[in-house]
Protein backbone atom coordinates (compact mmCIF):
# COMPACT_ATOMS: atom_id res chain seq x y z
CA UNK A 1 0.00 0.00 0.00
CA UNK A 2 1.38 3.42 -0.92
CA UNK A 3 1.89 6.18 1.65
CA UNK A 4 -0.93 8.31 0.35
CA UNK A 5 -3.34 5.37 0.62
CA UNK A 6 -2.18 4.77 4.19
CA UNK A 7 -2.82 8.41 5.00
CA UNK A 8 -6.30 8.20 3.51
CA UNK A 9 -7.02 5.10 5.60
CA UNK A 10 -5.76 6.82 8.74
CA UNK A 11 -7.93 9.87 8.14
CA UNK A 12 -10.89 7.62 7.39
CA UNK A 13 -10.40 5.71 10.63
CA UNK A 14 -10.22 9.00 12.53
CA UNK A 15 -13.52 10.01 10.95
CA UNK A 16 -15.14 6.84 12.30
CA UNK A 17 -16.48 6.50 15.80
CA UNK A 18 -15.40 3.54 17.92
CA UNK A 19 -18.91 2.69 19.17
CA UNK A 20 -17.27 0.84 22.05
CA UNK A 21 -20.49 0.58 24.00
CA UNK A 22 -21.98 -1.80 21.44
CA UNK A 23 -21.38 -5.51 21.14
CA UNK A 24 -19.61 -6.74 17.99
CA UNK A 25 -22.92 -8.08 16.72
CA UNK A 26 -24.75 -4.78 17.26
CA UNK A 27 -22.01 -2.65 15.67
CA UNK A 28 -23.18 -3.71 12.23
CA UNK A 29 -26.60 -2.17 12.83
CA UNK A 30 -25.39 1.33 13.71
CA UNK A 31 -23.73 4.09 11.71
CA UNK A 32 -20.18 4.88 12.84
CA UNK A 33 -19.63 8.04 10.82
CA UNK A 34 -18.82 11.13 12.84
CA UNK A 35 -21.28 14.00 12.50
CA UNK A 36 -19.99 17.01 10.60
CA UNK A 37 -20.79 20.68 11.04
CA UNK A 38 -22.90 22.35 8.37
CA UNK A 39 -21.99 25.90 7.44
CA UNK A 40 -24.88 28.37 7.38
CA UNK A 41 -25.82 29.91 4.05
CA UNK A 42 -24.53 33.38 3.29
CA UNK A 43 -26.46 36.65 3.35
CA UNK A 44 -30.13 37.11 2.75
CA UNK A 45 -30.87 33.41 2.21
CA UNK A 46 -29.72 32.51 5.72
CA UNK A 47 -31.63 35.48 7.13
CA UNK A 48 -34.79 34.26 5.43
CA UNK A 49 -34.18 30.68 6.63
CA UNK A 50 -33.59 31.94 10.16
CA UNK A 51 -36.78 33.96 10.06
CA UNK A 52 -38.73 30.84 9.02
CA UNK A 53 -36.98 28.78 11.72
CA UNK A 54 -37.83 31.33 14.38
CA UNK A 55 -41.48 31.47 13.31
CA UNK A 56 -41.97 27.71 13.34
CA UNK A 57 -40.62 26.19 16.54
CA UNK A 58 -41.63 22.59 17.00
CA UNK A 59 -41.09 21.36 20.53
CA UNK A 60 -40.09 17.80 21.19
CA UNK A 61 -42.96 16.68 23.38
CA UNK A 62 -40.88 14.60 25.79
CA UNK A 63 -41.16 15.50 29.45
CA UNK A 64 -37.69 14.98 30.90
CA UNK A 65 -38.36 16.17 34.44
CA UNK A 66 -40.92 17.77 36.73
CA UNK A 67 -40.74 21.03 34.73
CA UNK A 68 -42.54 19.33 31.87
CA UNK A 69 -45.74 20.14 33.76
CA UNK A 70 -45.20 23.77 32.70
CA UNK A 71 -45.24 22.82 29.02
CA UNK A 72 -48.84 21.59 29.04
CA UNK A 73 -50.51 24.89 30.01
CA UNK A 74 -48.84 26.47 26.98
CA UNK A 75 -51.27 24.59 24.74
CA UNK A 76 -54.34 25.85 26.60
CA UNK A 77 -56.38 28.87 25.64
CA UNK A 78 -54.82 30.92 28.43
CA UNK A 79 -51.29 30.85 27.04
CA UNK A 80 -51.85 29.61 23.48
CA UNK A 81 -48.33 29.00 22.19
CA UNK A 82 -49.68 28.27 18.68
CA UNK A 83 -50.04 31.99 17.99
CA UNK A 84 -46.23 32.27 18.19
CA UNK A 85 -45.79 29.40 15.75
CA UNK A 86 -44.85 26.98 18.53
CA UNK A 87 -46.35 23.49 18.50
CA UNK A 88 -45.49 20.11 19.99
CA UNK A 89 -44.23 17.19 17.90
CA UNK A 90 -44.06 13.65 19.25
CA UNK A 91 -40.94 12.50 17.42
CA UNK A 92 -37.40 13.89 17.69
CA UNK A 93 -37.00 13.62 13.92
CA UNK A 94 -39.49 16.41 13.31
CA UNK A 95 -38.84 18.59 16.34
CA UNK A 96 -36.39 21.49 16.49
CA UNK A 97 -36.63 22.71 20.08
CA UNK A 98 -35.83 20.47 23.02
CA UNK A 99 -37.17 21.80 26.30
CA UNK A 100 -35.30 20.14 29.16
CA UNK A 101 -37.90 20.13 31.89
CA UNK A 102 -35.93 20.73 35.06
CA UNK A 103 -33.60 18.30 36.78
CA UNK A 104 -32.02 15.62 34.64
CA UNK A 105 -31.17 12.41 36.44
CA UNK A 106 -28.34 10.35 35.00
CA UNK A 107 -30.88 7.87 33.65
CA UNK A 108 -32.77 10.68 31.88
CA UNK A 109 -29.55 12.32 30.69
CA UNK A 110 -28.89 9.26 28.56
CA UNK A 111 -32.31 9.65 26.92
CA UNK A 112 -31.76 13.38 26.54
CA UNK A 113 -28.51 12.77 24.64
CA UNK A 114 -30.16 10.15 22.45
CA UNK A 115 -33.16 12.32 21.62
CA UNK A 116 -31.04 15.42 21.07
CA UNK A 117 -28.80 13.64 18.60
CA UNK A 118 -31.76 12.24 16.70
CA UNK A 119 -33.17 15.71 16.08
CA UNK A 120 -32.36 17.24 12.71
CA UNK A 121 -30.39 20.46 12.65
CA UNK A 122 -30.55 23.30 13.25
CA UNK A 123 -31.86 22.43 16.69
CA UNK A 124 -32.23 24.47 19.83
CA UNK A 125 -32.29 23.66 23.53
CA UNK A 126 -34.18 25.48 26.26
CA UNK A 127 -33.07 24.74 29.80
CA UNK A 128 -36.15 25.08 31.98
CA UNK A 129 -35.74 25.68 35.70
CA UNK A 130 -32.79 26.30 37.99
CA UNK A 131 -31.84 22.63 37.99
CA UNK A 132 -30.54 22.90 34.44
CA UNK A 133 -28.33 25.87 35.36
CA UNK A 134 -26.54 24.53 38.44
CA UNK A 135 -28.50 21.58 39.76
CA UNK A 136 -30.90 23.74 41.79
CA UNK A 137 -32.20 21.93 44.83
CA UNK A 138 -30.56 18.74 43.54
CA UNK A 139 -27.08 20.29 43.35
CA UNK A 140 -25.55 17.67 45.68
CA UNK A 141 -27.66 14.74 44.54
CA UNK A 142 -25.74 11.58 43.73
CA UNK A 143 -27.86 10.88 40.70
CA UNK A 144 -28.53 14.23 39.03
CA UNK A 145 -26.41 16.23 36.62
CA UNK A 146 -25.68 19.77 37.71
CA UNK A 147 -24.81 21.72 34.58
CA UNK A 148 -26.79 20.77 31.54
CA UNK A 149 -24.47 22.59 29.13
CA UNK A 150 -21.66 20.19 29.96
CA UNK A 151 -23.62 17.49 28.15
CA UNK A 152 -25.55 19.25 25.37
CA UNK A 153 -25.31 22.88 24.19
CA UNK A 154 -28.05 25.06 25.68
CA UNK A 155 -29.30 28.17 23.91
CA UNK A 156 -31.56 29.75 26.51
CA UNK A 157 -31.93 29.16 30.24
CA UNK A 158 -35.17 29.96 32.03
CA UNK A 159 -34.52 30.17 35.74
CA UNK A 160 -36.98 29.57 38.53
CA UNK A 161 -38.38 26.64 40.41
CA UNK A 162 -40.82 26.28 38.69
CA UNK A 163 -40.76 29.07 36.12
CA UNK A 164 -44.31 30.05 35.16
CA UNK A 165 -45.56 29.36 31.62
CA UNK A 166 -45.21 33.10 30.96
CA UNK A 167 -41.49 32.78 31.70
CA UNK A 168 -41.34 29.88 29.28
CA UNK A 169 -43.00 32.00 26.58
CA UNK A 170 -40.54 34.81 27.31
CA UNK A 171 -37.74 32.26 26.90
CA UNK A 172 -39.17 31.20 23.56
CA UNK A 173 -39.24 34.82 22.44
CA UNK A 174 -35.60 35.25 23.47
CA UNK A 175 -34.76 32.13 21.49
CA UNK A 176 -36.61 33.53 18.48
CA UNK A 177 -34.51 36.68 18.65
CA UNK A 178 -31.33 34.62 18.87
CA UNK A 179 -32.33 32.47 15.88
CA UNK A 180 -33.10 35.54 13.79
CA UNK A 181 -29.70 37.03 14.64
CA UNK A 182 -28.03 33.74 13.70
CA UNK A 183 -26.68 33.20 17.23
CA UNK A 184 -28.41 29.89 17.92
CA UNK A 185 -25.77 27.61 16.41
CA UNK A 186 -25.86 24.99 19.17
CA UNK A 187 -25.75 22.06 16.81
CA UNK A 188 -22.52 23.16 15.15
CA UNK A 189 -21.07 23.91 18.59
CA UNK A 190 -21.93 20.37 19.66
CA UNK A 191 -20.25 18.86 16.64
CA UNK A 192 -17.16 21.06 16.82
CA UNK A 193 -16.66 20.11 20.48
CA UNK A 194 -17.92 16.59 19.96
CA UNK A 195 -15.13 14.81 21.83
CA UNK A 196 -15.45 17.08 24.87
CA UNK A 197 -19.23 16.55 25.07
CA UNK A 198 -18.83 12.79 24.59
CA UNK A 199 -16.20 12.56 27.32
CA UNK A 200 -18.48 14.44 29.72
CA UNK A 201 -21.45 12.26 28.82
CA UNK A 202 -19.51 9.03 29.20
CA UNK A 203 -18.16 10.19 32.56
CA UNK A 204 -21.64 10.10 34.08
CA UNK A 205 -23.48 7.54 31.93
CA UNK A 206 -21.92 4.28 33.05
CA UNK A 207 -24.15 1.85 31.11
CA UNK A 208 -23.25 3.26 27.71
CA UNK A 209 -24.91 0.72 25.42
CA UNK A 210 -25.66 2.95 22.45
CA UNK A 211 -23.64 4.21 19.49
CA UNK A 212 -21.42 7.24 20.06
CA UNK A 213 -23.70 9.37 17.90
CA UNK A 214 -27.35 8.46 17.48
CA UNK A 215 -27.91 9.23 13.83
CA UNK B 1 -47.06 21.12 -30.03
CA UNK B 2 -48.48 24.45 -28.92
CA UNK B 3 -51.50 22.68 -27.52
CA UNK B 4 -49.29 20.53 -25.32
CA UNK B 5 -47.33 23.54 -24.05
CA UNK B 6 -50.55 25.41 -23.38
CA UNK B 7 -51.94 22.42 -21.50
CA UNK B 8 -48.74 22.22 -19.45
CA UNK B 9 -49.06 25.91 -18.60
CA UNK B 10 -52.70 25.46 -17.60
CA UNK B 11 -51.76 22.47 -15.44
CA UNK B 12 -49.09 24.48 -13.66
CA UNK B 13 -51.52 27.34 -13.03
CA UNK B 14 -54.12 24.90 -11.75
CA UNK B 15 -51.59 23.21 -9.44
CA UNK B 16 -50.31 26.55 -8.18
CA UNK B 17 -53.82 27.67 -7.32
CA UNK B 18 -54.82 24.45 -5.57
CA UNK B 19 -51.56 24.25 -3.58
CA UNK B 20 -51.90 27.78 -2.26
CA UNK B 21 -55.60 27.36 -1.71
CA UNK B 22 -55.03 24.12 0.20
CA UNK B 23 -52.33 25.68 2.38
CA UNK B 24 -54.42 28.78 3.18
CA UNK B 25 -57.45 26.61 3.84
CA UNK B 26 -55.42 24.49 6.27
CA UNK B 27 -54.23 27.63 8.08
CA UNK B 28 -57.73 29.11 8.18
CA UNK B 29 -59.27 25.96 9.56
CA UNK B 30 -56.59 25.68 12.26
CA UNK B 31 -57.64 29.17 13.26
CA UNK B 32 -61.33 28.24 13.24
CA UNK B 33 -60.52 25.28 15.50
CA UNK B 34 -58.57 27.60 17.80
CA UNK B 35 -61.55 29.97 18.04
CA UNK B 36 -63.76 27.04 19.07
CA UNK B 37 -61.28 26.29 21.85
CA UNK B 38 -61.17 29.95 22.93
CA UNK B 39 -57.65 30.55 21.60
CA UNK B 40 -56.27 33.03 19.11
CA UNK B 41 -54.57 30.33 17.13
CA UNK B 42 -51.72 30.18 14.68
CA UNK B 43 -51.35 32.69 11.84
CA UNK B 44 -53.18 31.77 8.64
CA UNK B 45 -49.83 31.55 6.80
CA UNK B 46 -48.27 29.19 9.36
CA UNK B 47 -48.38 26.15 6.95
CA UNK B 48 -46.14 28.09 4.52
CA UNK B 49 -43.60 28.88 7.24
CA UNK B 50 -43.57 25.27 8.43
CA UNK B 51 -42.88 24.02 4.90
CA UNK B 52 -40.14 26.61 4.33
CA UNK B 53 -38.54 25.72 7.65
CA UNK B 54 -38.63 22.00 6.95
CA UNK B 55 -37.07 22.49 3.54
CA UNK B 56 -34.33 24.67 5.09
CA UNK B 57 -33.27 21.97 7.59
CA UNK B 58 -29.52 21.42 7.37
CA UNK B 59 -29.52 17.68 7.86
CA UNK B 60 -31.74 14.79 6.83
CA UNK B 61 -31.61 11.09 7.56
CA UNK B 62 -31.75 8.62 4.73
CA UNK B 63 -33.01 5.07 5.22
CA UNK B 64 -32.93 3.66 1.70
CA UNK B 65 -34.42 4.09 -1.76
CA UNK B 66 -38.01 3.30 -0.75
CA UNK B 67 -37.74 5.86 2.04
CA UNK B 68 -37.00 8.49 -0.60
CA UNK B 69 -39.78 7.25 -2.85
CA UNK B 70 -42.45 7.13 -0.10
CA UNK B 71 -43.10 10.89 -0.02
CA UNK B 72 -42.70 11.00 -3.82
CA UNK B 73 -45.44 8.39 -4.23
CA UNK B 74 -47.56 10.28 -1.75
CA UNK B 75 -47.12 13.48 -3.75
CA UNK B 76 -47.84 11.58 -6.97
CA UNK B 77 -51.04 10.31 -5.34
CA UNK B 78 -52.06 13.85 -4.41
CA UNK B 79 -51.20 15.28 -7.84
CA UNK B 80 -52.87 12.35 -9.61
CA UNK B 81 -56.04 12.79 -7.61
CA UNK B 82 -56.21 16.47 -8.39
CA UNK B 83 -55.13 16.37 -12.02
CA UNK B 84 -57.92 14.04 -13.09
CA UNK B 85 -60.69 16.11 -11.51
CA UNK B 86 -62.14 19.05 -13.43
CA UNK B 87 -61.85 21.76 -10.78
CA UNK B 88 -64.04 24.40 -12.41
CA UNK B 89 -66.85 23.32 -14.74
CA UNK B 90 -66.52 24.79 -18.23
CA UNK B 91 -63.10 26.36 -17.56
CA UNK B 92 -60.27 25.48 -19.92
CA UNK B 93 -57.54 26.30 -17.40
CA UNK B 94 -59.02 24.28 -14.54
CA UNK B 95 -60.36 21.37 -16.62
CA UNK B 96 -57.17 19.42 -15.86
CA UNK B 97 -56.99 15.98 -17.51
CA UNK B 98 -60.56 14.86 -16.94
CA UNK B 99 -61.88 12.23 -19.37
CA UNK B 100 -64.68 9.70 -19.42
CA UNK B 101 -64.21 7.18 -16.64
CA UNK B 102 -61.94 9.42 -14.59
CA UNK B 103 -63.95 8.76 -11.43
CA UNK B 104 -62.48 5.26 -11.13
CA UNK B 105 -58.96 6.56 -11.68
CA UNK B 106 -59.44 9.23 -9.02
CA UNK B 107 -60.67 6.62 -6.53
CA UNK B 108 -57.55 4.59 -7.29
CA UNK B 109 -55.28 7.59 -6.83
CA UNK B 110 -56.78 8.31 -3.41
CA UNK B 111 -55.42 4.91 -2.34
CA UNK B 112 -52.17 5.06 -4.33
CA UNK B 113 -50.36 7.58 -2.16
CA UNK B 114 -51.10 5.65 1.02
CA UNK B 115 -49.64 2.47 -0.43
CA UNK B 116 -46.46 4.21 -1.57
CA UNK B 117 -46.16 5.82 1.83
CA UNK B 118 -46.57 2.40 3.45
CA UNK B 119 -43.49 1.11 1.61
CA UNK B 120 -41.44 4.20 2.49
CA UNK B 121 -42.49 4.16 6.13
CA UNK B 122 -41.73 0.45 6.31
CA UNK B 123 -38.14 0.99 5.22
CA UNK B 124 -37.53 3.60 7.91
CA UNK B 125 -37.35 0.69 10.34
CA UNK B 126 -39.17 2.54 13.07
CA UNK B 127 -41.71 0.25 14.74
CA UNK B 128 -44.31 3.03 14.99
CA UNK B 129 -44.31 3.63 11.23
CA UNK B 130 -45.74 0.27 10.10
CA UNK B 131 -48.06 0.43 13.09
CA UNK B 132 -49.34 3.78 11.86
CA UNK B 133 -49.58 2.52 8.28
CA UNK B 134 -51.52 -0.56 9.40
CA UNK B 135 -53.93 1.57 11.37
CA UNK B 136 -54.27 4.07 8.53
CA UNK B 137 -54.93 1.46 5.86
CA UNK B 138 -57.42 -0.38 8.08
CA UNK B 139 -59.38 2.80 8.64
CA UNK B 140 -59.09 3.68 4.96
CA UNK B 141 -60.44 0.31 3.84
CA UNK B 142 -63.39 0.89 6.18
CA UNK B 143 -64.36 4.36 4.94
CA UNK B 144 -63.89 3.34 1.31
CA UNK B 145 -66.89 1.00 1.67
CA UNK B 146 -69.63 3.65 2.12
CA UNK B 147 -67.82 5.92 -0.36
CA UNK B 148 -67.66 3.20 -3.04
CA UNK B 149 -71.32 2.31 -2.48
CA UNK B 150 -72.20 5.97 -2.88
CA UNK B 151 -70.21 6.17 -6.14
CA UNK B 152 -71.93 3.01 -7.43
CA UNK B 153 -75.31 4.56 -6.62
CA UNK B 154 -74.65 7.81 -8.48
CA UNK B 155 -72.95 6.03 -11.38
CA UNK B 156 -76.07 3.86 -11.74
CA UNK B 157 -78.31 6.88 -11.43
CA UNK B 158 -76.58 8.93 -14.14
CA UNK B 159 -75.16 6.04 -16.19
CA UNK B 160 -71.68 7.57 -16.30
CA UNK B 161 -68.29 7.43 -14.59
CA UNK B 162 -67.14 10.77 -15.90
CA UNK B 163 -66.93 13.57 -13.36
CA UNK B 164 -67.48 16.24 -16.03
CA UNK B 165 -70.72 14.53 -17.14
CA UNK B 166 -71.88 14.21 -13.55
CA UNK B 167 -71.28 17.93 -13.03
CA UNK B 168 -73.06 18.71 -16.29
CA UNK B 169 -76.06 16.67 -15.14
CA UNK B 170 -76.29 18.74 -11.96
CA UNK B 171 -76.45 22.14 -13.68
CA UNK B 172 -79.60 24.24 -13.76
CA UNK B 173 -80.55 24.81 -10.16
CA UNK B 174 -79.85 23.66 -6.66
CA UNK B 175 -82.48 20.88 -6.83
CA UNK B 176 -80.46 19.17 -9.57
CA UNK B 177 -77.54 18.57 -7.22
CA UNK B 178 -76.93 14.94 -6.38
CA UNK B 179 -77.19 16.01 -2.73
CA UNK B 180 -80.92 16.45 -3.43
CA UNK B 181 -81.56 13.93 -6.21
CA UNK B 182 -79.81 11.16 -4.26
CA UNK B 183 -79.55 12.26 -0.62
CA UNK B 184 -78.69 8.79 0.70
CA UNK B 185 -75.60 8.57 -1.51
CA UNK B 186 -74.58 12.07 -0.38
CA UNK B 187 -74.99 11.20 3.32
CA UNK B 188 -72.95 7.99 3.02
CA UNK B 189 -70.19 9.81 1.13
CA UNK B 190 -70.10 12.80 3.44
CA UNK B 191 -69.70 10.51 6.46
CA UNK B 192 -66.85 8.70 4.74
CA UNK B 193 -65.39 12.11 3.86
CA UNK B 194 -64.90 12.70 7.59
CA UNK B 195 -62.60 9.68 7.63
CA UNK B 196 -60.93 10.68 4.41
CA UNK B 197 -60.05 14.15 5.68
CA UNK B 198 -58.50 12.55 8.78
CA UNK B 199 -59.91 15.17 11.14
CA UNK B 200 -61.48 14.31 14.46
CA UNK B 201 -63.06 11.87 15.29
CA UNK B 202 -60.96 9.83 12.83
CA UNK B 203 -57.63 11.55 13.41
CA UNK B 204 -55.99 8.93 15.58
CA UNK B 205 -53.84 7.64 12.70
CA UNK B 206 -51.91 10.83 12.11
CA UNK B 207 -52.59 12.90 15.22
CA UNK B 208 -49.38 14.72 16.15
CA UNK B 209 -50.31 14.47 19.80
CA UNK B 210 -50.25 10.68 19.70
CA UNK B 211 -46.88 9.18 20.52
CA UNK B 212 -47.01 6.94 17.45
CA UNK B 213 -47.61 9.82 15.04
CA UNK B 214 -48.28 7.28 12.33
CA UNK B 215 -46.63 6.75 8.96
CA UNK B 216 -44.49 9.92 9.03
CA UNK B 217 -42.75 9.07 12.35
CA UNK B 218 -39.32 8.96 10.70
CA UNK B 219 -40.01 11.54 8.00
CA UNK B 220 -38.06 14.73 8.63
CA UNK B 221 -36.63 17.79 6.92
CA UNK B 222 -37.58 18.06 3.27
CA UNK B 223 -39.32 14.66 3.31
CA UNK B 224 -41.77 16.14 5.77
CA UNK B 225 -41.94 19.37 3.77
CA UNK B 226 -42.98 17.34 0.74
CA UNK B 227 -45.63 15.47 2.73
CA UNK B 228 -47.02 18.77 4.03
CA UNK B 229 -47.21 20.20 0.52
CA UNK B 230 -48.95 17.06 -0.61
CA UNK B 231 -51.44 17.27 2.21
CA UNK B 232 -52.54 20.70 0.99
CA UNK B 233 -52.92 19.47 -2.61
CA UNK B 234 -54.65 16.26 -1.56
CA UNK B 235 -57.07 18.10 0.70
CA UNK B 236 -57.91 20.53 -2.07
CA UNK B 237 -58.39 17.65 -4.52
CA UNK B 238 -60.75 15.76 -2.23
CA UNK B 239 -62.79 18.87 -1.52
CA UNK B 240 -63.10 19.62 -5.24
CA UNK B 241 -64.08 15.98 -5.89
CA UNK B 242 -66.87 16.04 -3.32
CA UNK B 243 -68.05 19.42 -4.56
CA UNK B 244 -68.22 18.04 -8.10
CA UNK B 245 -69.92 14.81 -7.13
CA UNK B 246 -72.60 16.00 -4.74
CA UNK B 247 -72.87 19.79 -4.73
CA UNK B 248 -73.21 20.72 -8.37
CA UNK B 249 -69.57 21.54 -9.18
CA UNK B 250 -68.47 25.12 -9.67
CA UNK B 251 -68.93 27.41 -12.65
CA UNK B 252 -66.24 29.84 -11.46
CA UNK B 253 -63.28 29.75 -9.14
CA UNK B 254 -65.12 31.84 -6.53
CA UNK B 255 -68.00 29.40 -6.37
CA UNK B 256 -65.41 26.64 -5.96
CA UNK B 257 -63.76 28.50 -3.10
CA UNK B 258 -67.05 29.06 -1.27
CA UNK B 259 -68.35 25.52 -1.73
CA UNK B 260 -65.10 23.77 -0.80
CA UNK B 261 -64.69 26.08 2.19
CA UNK B 262 -68.13 25.08 3.45
CA UNK B 263 -67.47 21.37 2.88
CA UNK B 264 -64.21 21.65 4.83
CA UNK B 265 -65.92 23.70 7.53
CA UNK B 266 -68.37 20.81 8.00
CA UNK B 267 -65.50 18.41 8.79
CA UNK B 268 -64.01 20.97 11.19
CA UNK B 269 -67.34 21.46 12.98
CA UNK B 270 -67.73 17.70 13.38
CA UNK B 271 -64.10 17.46 14.50
CA UNK B 272 -64.49 20.23 17.07
CA UNK B 273 -67.63 18.59 18.47
CA UNK B 274 -66.59 14.97 18.86
CA UNK B 275 -63.67 13.26 20.58
CA UNK B 276 -61.35 10.88 18.81
CA UNK B 277 -62.32 7.30 17.93
CA UNK B 278 -59.85 4.50 18.35
CA UNK B 279 -59.11 2.73 15.06
CA UNK B 280 -61.22 -0.35 15.88
CA UNK B 281 -64.11 1.92 16.87
CA UNK B 282 -63.91 3.92 13.66
CA UNK B 283 -63.84 0.73 11.56
CA UNK B 284 -66.96 -0.53 13.34
CA UNK B 285 -68.55 2.87 12.83
CA UNK B 286 -67.90 3.01 9.06
CA UNK B 287 -69.01 -0.57 8.51
CA UNK B 288 -72.23 0.11 10.42
CA UNK B 289 -74.76 2.81 9.63
CA UNK B 290 -72.85 4.61 6.83
CA UNK B 291 -72.47 1.32 4.95
CA UNK B 292 -76.19 0.54 5.43
CA UNK B 293 -77.05 4.01 4.08
CA UNK B 294 -74.77 3.33 1.10
CA UNK B 295 -76.42 -0.04 0.46
CA UNK B 296 -79.84 1.61 0.67
CA UNK B 297 -78.73 4.20 -1.92
CA UNK B 298 -77.61 1.43 -4.29
CA UNK B 299 -80.75 -0.66 -3.73
CA UNK B 300 -82.99 2.34 -4.43
CA UNK B 301 -81.26 2.76 -7.81
CA UNK B 302 -81.79 -0.91 -8.62
CA UNK B 303 -85.52 -0.83 -7.90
Amino acid sequence: MSDSNKQIDEIASQMKMANDGLSEQDKAYFCDTRPHAVEPYKGILEKFANWARSQSLWILGFGTGCGAIELRPLMTSRYDMYRYGIQPRPTPRQACVFVIGGYASVKTAKRIVRSYEQMQGPKFVLGLGSCTVNGGMYWDSYNTINRLDHYIPVDVYITGCMPRPEALLAGFNTLKGMIREGKAEGMNKYIENFDWYKANQKKIIKDWNMPDYNW
Amino acid sequence: MNDILLKALYTLISLFVITNYGLLLGGTMARVRAKVQGRIGQPVWQPYIDIIKNNFKRTGIYHGVMFYLGPVFRLAGGLGTYLFIPAVYGSVVFANFSFSGDLLLVMYFIFFGQLGMALGAGQSGHPYSPLGVGRGLAQMAAFEVPFSLSIIAIAAQYQTLSITELVAAQQGGIMNWIAFTNPLAMIAAMISFLGMSMGNPFSVVIAPQEIPIGPPTEMQSSFLGMLQTNRAIFNGAKLVLFMNLYFGGAASIWVMVIKTFLIYLYTVIVGASFPRFRVDQSIRFFLGIPTLIGIAAVVLQML
